[in-house]
């Protein structure tokens, strides 16, 4: 990075001005703004790039006597530990399916939501609409597992009115058949509205000469949205898809923990629930930071490929 | 033509409306139950059954209960701390990244950002924060909720697309006047991004008010435990013993159901409250942090 920059220096410049005077002049010039930058530098030395330095401990035994540096390095043991355990199966499993049910219902909702909306042509219902569905994204995980925890009771609001229409009660939260569709559609009622200002912000830039053409050329509404609208916000959803993708494996892993329960492990434990019982319950650090790891290694490929896949075959990429 | 809908345009509209509306209705549903539960009488409220369109009743006990309730005081007004000590800093800190990353001439600047935006993708996962978190002798203090969140680079990233926003020829102008960096963002730049400052105090303060992970892995201390972690035991784990103390054995069953409501309430009111306040300015911030990046 240095070096490169340093070379194109020397052809821009007629009269070659080394490397460490240059710099010298930089930092005497701008040395206040060095000196705001250091608290957020030294924040992300300590708070970033510093876990990661503390993720050596994934290769060794770690204990808390001889440190991270003189812990014994002990290999892969750990991730092989992993891969052959009676856990791995389970979480993995749960985790690639709870993934994908974020990825087929939630991301598509809020586009859904945003065409939605912007067909509306009354603006104050428009608004009303808005304001009304951002609203549970500011409410914190607690609040909404524990209405989700109320409501979903055997004798809470839903199970009265399957009563009320001769149906049996069910235990929702208790039931592992269930938890994934409560996850999911949580996260829709929670998400949904937030996640379409973004859309609605892309769709507010398509130029509007084009709906006339296509009023001209005789298109309806709903010709329209298909071919105008759809194709205008593409680059943004590419965008946000490929995102989406690289946390593919980074579920709400806080509101899994609070919303789960022994009994409903099978189908609702994920790797990072995993980590928590396993780093912080159990203070099994080495292994739970090689679970860690592996999620966090399994996500970054997934974000190069999603993004080298929209390289190619769409002009739309991260970098 | 041009005035008039056709049939499918007007079927189009109304299956739209309507789609709306019930979503509308179901975000908005389980709030008001929740109102008209938590002001309920409690004895009414246990003998109801299915959906509430109106109060049972009008009691205020279960708001009394919760404010008299140790806990709760005690975790609020360490929700509160958490809050406005956290956001200060995190504005503090995020002003003073997004100043000097937005900077022309500044030499490292790129170097810098991309060293920031590259830890978006990747981290060191949980235990070994905890460990840092743990060998810095954080554990168990006020602190390992507010210095390990000083900032977040997505936030950093709105505030410094906004200050780049700010015309030149403003800070040339205040230099030549012999204005420092800290003049030109103390008395330029920040009092002409206050609609993002603004933005930044709510996505912040939302963000400590809503916090509670941290909590649970860092604090055992249960004089520190913010709300969230006392609503967690009482609205999850059921435990609503903590609240029974005062009340005299015959009122404790129906109290216990309503006071859940009410708990709820006292913990989302404060954002209900500034949501009006705020929201125009927030899809501003959505919009700015969209745009560029």
């Amino acid at each position: 990075m240095q070096l490169k920059e340093e070379t194109n220096h020397v052809t821009i410049q007629s009269k070659p001005e080394r490397f460490s005077a240059r710099a010298a002049k930089d930092f005497r010039r701008n040395s206040t703004i060095y000196l705001m930058l250091l608290p957020v530098v030294a924040f992300y030395a300590v708070f970033h790039y510093g876990p990661l330095y503390g993720l050596q401990i994934a290769f060794k035994n770690f204990s808390a006597g001889l440190g991270i540096w003189n812990s014994p390095w002990v290999g892969f043991q750990h991730f092989s530990e992993f891969f052959n355990g009676f856990f791995f199966e389970r979480v993995v499993t749960n985790t690639i399916i709870l993934g994908a049910y974020d990825l087929i219902f939630v991301f598509p909702a809020s586009i859904v939501l945003a065409l939605m909306l912007n067909e509306v042509r009354h603006r104050i219902f428009k608004r009303t609409v808005q304001s009304i569905t951002y609203i549970p994204h500011f409410i914190s995980v607690v609040v909404v597992v524990g209405m989700l925890v109320d409501f979903l009771s055997v004798d809470g609001l839903i199970n009265h009115i399957i009563t009320y229409f001769g149906g049996k009660p069910i235990s929702f939260m208790r039931l592992p058949e269930w938890f994934r569709t409560i996850y999911t559609s949580s996260a829709i009622w929670q998400g949904v509205g937030w996640g379409s200002i973004i859309y609605l912000a892309a769709i507010s830039n398509i130029d509007p000469s084009l709906y006339e053409a296509a009023k001209v050329d005789g298109a309806g509404r709903w010709k329209q949205m298909l071919q105008i609208t759809l194709p205008g916000i593409l680059p943004t959803v590419i965008i946000l898809l490929i995102l989406r993708i690289g946390s593919f494996m980074a579920l709400q892993d806080e509101k899994i923990l609070i919303m789960y329960n022994p009994v409903t492990y099978e189908t609702a434990d994920v790797i990072g629930t995993y980590v928590y019982r396993k780093g912080i319950l159990e203070a099994s650090y080495s292994f739970s930071a090689a679970v860690g790891m592996f999620n966090s290694m399994i996500n970054f490929m997934l974000l190069i490929g999603a993004n080298y896949l929209s390289k190619r075959f769409t002009d739309t990429k991260l970098w | 033509m041009r005035t008039s809908k056709s049939v499918s345009e007007v079927l189009f509209d109304s299956a739209n409306v309507i789609l709306l509306c019930l979503l509308s209705i179901v975000t908005l549903y389980p709030f008001l139950y929740v109102l008209f539960a938590s002001i309920s009488t409690p004895a009414d409220f246990v003998q109801h059954r299915g959906i509430l369109l109106w109060p049972k009743g009008f009691s205020l006990d279960s708001y009394r209960m919760v404010f008299e309730n140790p806990n709760i005081i005690r975790s609020y007004l360490n929700t509160i701390f958490y809050v406005v000590v956290g956001t200060t800093l995190n504005i503090l800190m995020t002003a003073l990244g997004a100043y000097g990353l937005s900077r022309k001439n500044v030499m490292w600047k790129g170097t810098i950002m991309m060293l920031i935006v590259m830890t978006m993708f990747f981290d060191g996962g949980l235990i070994p924060k905890y460990l840092l978190v743990k060998n810095m002798g954080l554990l168990d203090t006020y602190w390992a909720l507010i210095i390990p969140s000083a900032m977040t680079t997505w936030n950093l990233i709105i505030m410094r697309t906004a200050f780049q926003g700010v015309p030149d020829a403003l800070e040339e102008s205040a230099r030549i006047d012999g204005a420092s960096d800290w003049t030109i963002l103390f008395r330029i730049i920040i009092p002409l991004s206050l609609p993002v400052i603004a933005v930044m105090v709510l996505f912040y303060g939302v963000w400590h008010w809503n916090k509670w992970f941290d909590a649970l892995i860092y604090l055992r201390d249960r004089d520190l435990f913010p709300l969230q972690l006392i609503l967690r035991e009482i609205l999850i784990q059921n435990d609503t013993s903590s609240m029974m103390t005062s009340v005299g054995g015959g009122d404790r069953m129906p109290v216990g159901e309503t006071i859940k409501y009410a708990t709820i309430m006292v913990a989302t009111l404060p954002i209900l409250f500034l949501y009006p306040f705020l929201q125009k300015y927030f899809v501003k911030g959505v919009m700015i942090g969209a745009i560029k990046e």
